[in-house]
């Protein structure tokens, strides 16, 4: 009996094991591994893309039987210079004076991850209870609609006013995204649809609000737009006001360690975690699943929330808009899926993706390349998430093991 | 004719499923393959039957070499196979079935269906089948829908029949008339493999026995080996096949089931008004073919069934109606039928599957926060007096083997205080060794005053453990008869027969 560990060569028929298959398991938890290098992969397509899309290169190719130099020349030039505005714009300006000039980029990278971050986080948390949240975008109007009403409507001073809006925005994503985890507790609703099509009323109901005098609407307008937020709500700023990075960072930073105690140390996210893993066993061992999927929406739709009060409270505070959100509910579940649902990752991911769209900006404007490229860049990144097979054959990785 | 796999290999990333494995089967012969589940048994049918391709060796047909490429190429040779779980469509009739994937078909594609009801109807009185060739298969008992199995496999001239744990869904009395079918094939000339773990099965019909163990040939053995020197063979140590226990001492009744009803979402009844009762330091047994209403019988215990009426008393709780959760805090020890399903969270490691049910409160939680160091501890001292064997704590439940799953679900109902066990197939594709191990667990949570209900399709594990046997039938109480009862009498129980002089 030497060798007693195996596993089966044939898995037992019977239900699939938990709610996720292999295969989606790997998409939402893989390994890290495959992640750092859907990047790479990323990268190396979207470079492809800017050399296509450059004119010198193009007009080089023309005579490449004559001067071979003069292509390979321009192509290094092209791909070179578009990841050196890209570094500038996202990281470090070399182009400028001054230290505080030149580190202004980084400043506007975290900017732009704080709200990345803590709407992945929403998205993340729910994978790891099984639960798919694809309400990011409403929840997000929601709250920030919610941030922006205390902020306008209320006088209060800001010891008091700001903390107020903050959590009725957070309180106002909870509940939108609870109501998602009630009806599937409840009905068996599932909750990919219910979340989608809670992104439509949402977005309505915003749009309502903020069309109505007496509601949201700032008084005497036509647009559908709210009063600008008073100071007495706006999220400090971190470097003084030369720097646009708010309050809203150390947010998601707190965010981040919350969330990894409550996954890796609390019961509550062991029992979040078992109900991902496995319902039919979590359910034969005493754990409420259809509790948990209420309570993990609500925290999920809490933290997709603060990404909401952090656009119209820190980012975007000349007033409450339907375009608040500006795509981040959406791209949380990329920043999610390429941090593996993990608090660390996606930590990191939120980082990558606000330097992609910091830096995007610098590129456009010193290279002429399109912003649509980063778009491109993080769309293909969840493709080769999406495929790890792809990924392995690609790089030649073995199969993950199965023992 | 002769059938012969040479030197067969079939591997799994790292494991090798197969290792070289030859045998040779004749026509007008039955040859038993003998192995625990996992050994590889069905892998080797399956490369025979072209579900799989081998990674080295040769299948031979009288000394042809066969190129499988998928099942059609072995039903083309002459290979059918009776599969553990039927591959038959339940809403068609059995002619249907039998012409599927070879459905002869006349005028601009319409079915000939009249040829199959003729096939059928022939292959039927041929071996005194009685099948009505136009029954929808849903409506058939188990024993018949096989039947529909082997009269598809012979339709297609099959010389070769593959028998793939056929009893394993068969009642005493039906597993003899298999015995009977098997016989007569084997007399109209065909070469028959019958795959089982069963020793009792294998002896009974086999005229020769090649044993397994971990992929590979061990050894042959004659039908006139003894139970122990197969399971010798089979587990490759001796085996303790009776478990030793003394005479129960039952005491008061502390489990009393009283007019439990139990329907499912659509209304269909599973459980039609039974009443039993436990007492404390024994275990009844609950013995029936599956699927007449044990596996509800032990979710309706559990809280796990929505739809219960009548009464399920615990000492003086009433645990009808009550969630799960406050079944369990009620002391009720649960070894669910399904361990992969409902028994353990394969990602979760082996500390974190041992206090799955216990993540409410102390003491493996406080303030809200996992005791890591505590549940450490507990998950070693665990690991060594289960005799887990696994690389350590923070393996990974799906990396086990099942009996070592088996070992951490017992492993964790048994360490809390219980005031009933309920174990449903606690067995159950688990190898020998862990068998005699959780029987013995079993035996002792007994002796320790804890009344047990022991739910097993396997009647030889429900004679060896049960103190008072209760068999079910369609929902219903056939009768509670001693343990000692004939299997005979428990055989004709299980199909429905109610024996003289026993109480229901």
């Amino acid at each position: 009996m030497s060798t007693d560990l195996k596993t089966e060569p044939a898995p037992e028929p019977g239900r699939t094991q938990g709610r996720f298959d292999g295969v989606l398991r790997e998409i939402v938890m893989g390994n890290t591994l495959v992640a750092v290098l859907s990047v790479v992969l990323a990268v190396v397509v979207g470079s492809l893309m800017i050399l296509l899309t450059d004119e010198t290169v193009r007009e080089t190719a023309g005579y490449i039987g004559a001067r071979p130099s003069d292509f390979l020349n321009a192509m290094w030039t092209a791909i070179s210079d578009a990841y050196t505005a890209l570094f500038n714009g996202a990281i470090y300006n070399t182009n400028v004076d001054g230290f505080e000039t030149r580190i202004r980029p980084l400043t506007e990278t975290l900017k732009y991850a704080g709200p990345l971050i803590l709407a992945g986080l929403g998205v993340g948390l729910a994978f790891r209870a099984g639960l798919f949240n694809i309400g990011g975008r409403g929840q997000m109007l929601l709250a920030g609609a919610a941030a922006g009403w205390v902020g306008v409507g209320m006088d209060l001073p800001l010891a008091l006013h700001l903390p107020l809006a903050v959590l009725a925005g957070a309180l106002a994503g909870a509940l939108w995204a609870g109501l998602a985890g009630f009806l599937k507790a409840q009905a068996g609703a599932h909750e990919v649809i219910v979340t989608i099509m809670l992104n439509y009323v949402g977005y309505y109901l915003v749009f309502y609000a903020l069309s109505k005098q007496g509601l949201l609407q700032a008084p005497g307008s036509l647009n559908p737009k709210s009063q600008p937020m008073p100071e007495s709500v706006i999220l400090p700023k971190l470097l003084g006001d030369r720097f646009n990075l708010h309050a809203g960072f150390l947010l998601a930073l707190a965010a981040v360690g919350v969330v990894w105690w409550l996954l890796n140390k609390s019961a509550m996210g062991f029992r979040f975690r078992a109900v991902g893993e496995n319902p039919d066993a979590a359910r034969a061992s005493g754990i409420d699943v259809g509790r948990t999927y209420i309570t993990v929406m609500l925290i999920a739709g809490g933290l997709v929330g603060l990404a909401g009060v952090n656009q119209i409270l820190g980012t975007a505070t000349s007033g409450v808009t339907v375009d608040l959100d500006a795509g981040i509910g959406f791209d949380a579940i990329t920043v999610a899926l390429l941090g593996r649902s993990r608090p660390l990752g996606i930590l990191a991911a939120g980082l990558l993706f606000g330097a992609l769209k910091a830096g995007s900006f610098s590129m456009a404007a010193a290279e002429g390349i399109p912003v649509e490229i980063v778009l491109v860049i993080q769309s293909l990144i969840v493709l080769f998430i999406a495929a790890p097979p792809l990924v392995r054959a690609i790089f030649r990785l073995p199969k993950e093991a199965t023992a | 004719m002769t059938l012969e796999l040479r030197g067969i290999t079939k591997r799994f990333g790292p494991l090798v499923a197969n290792d070289r494995i030859s045998l040779t089967v004749n026509e007008g012969e039955i040859l038993a393959l003998l192995g625990e589940n996992g050994a590889g048994k069905s892998t080797l049918m399956n490369v025979l039957y072209g579900l799989y391709q081998a990674d080295e060796g040769e299948i031979l047909l009288d000394g042809e070499p066969l190129k499988m490429a998928g099942p059609g190429d072995a039903m083309a040779a002459g290979i059918g196979m009776v599969h553990q779980h039927f591959m038959l469509v339940p809403v068609f009739t059995v002619a249907e079935n039998v012409m599927l994937g070879n459905e002869s078909t006349g005028f601009a594609g319409t079915l000939d269906l009249d040829a199959a009801r003729q096939r059928v109807r022939e292959i039927s009185q041929r071996f005194g089948f009685d099948v009505d060739p136009d029954a929808l298969v849903e409506t058939l008992p188990v024993g018949v829908q096989q039947r529909v199995e082997i009269i598809k496999a012979l339709s297609r001239d099959a010389r070769v029949l593959v028998f793939d744990e056929p009893t394993a869904v068969l009642t005493p009395q039906e597993t003899d008339e298999l015995m009977e079918i098997m016989r007569q094939l084997r007399e109209s000339g065909a070469a028959i493999v019958f795959i089982s773990h069963k020793l009792r099965e294998v002896r009974a019909i086999a005229d020769r026995i090649t044993v397994i163990r971990r992929g590979a040939v061990v050894g042959e053995a004659s039908p006139t080996a003894t139970n122990a020197e197969l399971a010798a063979l089979m587990v490759g140590r001796p085996v303790e096949l009776t478990v030793h226990k003394e005479p129960a001492q039952p005491g008061p009744d502390a489990f009393v089931v009283e007019d439990l009803r139990v329907l499912d979402d659509t209304g269909h009844v599973h459980l039609d008004g039974i009443g039993f009762s436990i007492a404390r330091g024994e275990v009844l047994g609950v013995a029936g073919v599956q699927g007449n209403g044990q596996t509800e019988l032990t979710e309706a215990i559990m809280g796990l069934q929505r739809h219960v009426r009548g009464s399920i008393r615990l000492g003086d709780h009433e645990l009808a109606g009550r969630t799960v959760r406050k079944v369990l805090d009620a002391g009720v020890g649960f070894i669910p039928e399904d361990r992969q399903v409902d028994g353990l969270v394969g990602e979760f490691t082996i500390a974190e599957n041992l206090m799955l049910n216990r993540s409410h409160g102390k003491p493996f939680v406080s303030a809200g926060t996992v005791r890591r160091g505590f549940l450490e501890d507990f998950a070693q001292r665990k690991l060594d007096e289960y005799d887990v064997r696994a690389s350590g704590i923070q393996a990974r439940a799906s990396q086990l083997s099942g009996g070592n799953q088996q070992k951490v679900v017992v492993a964790r109902e048994l360490s809390r205080d219980l005031s009933l066990l309920v174990a449903a197939q606690p067995t159950r594709g688990v190898d020998v060794g862990s068998i005699e191990f959780i029987h013995k667990q079993i035996v002792a949570t007994r002796d320790s005053g804890v009344p047990v209900l022991l739910v097993s399709t396997e009647l030889d594990e429900i004679v060896a453990l049960s103190d008072r046997i209760m068999v079910l039938y369609r929902g219903q109480v056939v009768g509670i008869v001693p343990a000692d009862t004939p299997r005979e009498t428990l055989g004709l129980m299980m199909a429905g027969e109610r024996p003289e002089g026993s109480a229901a």
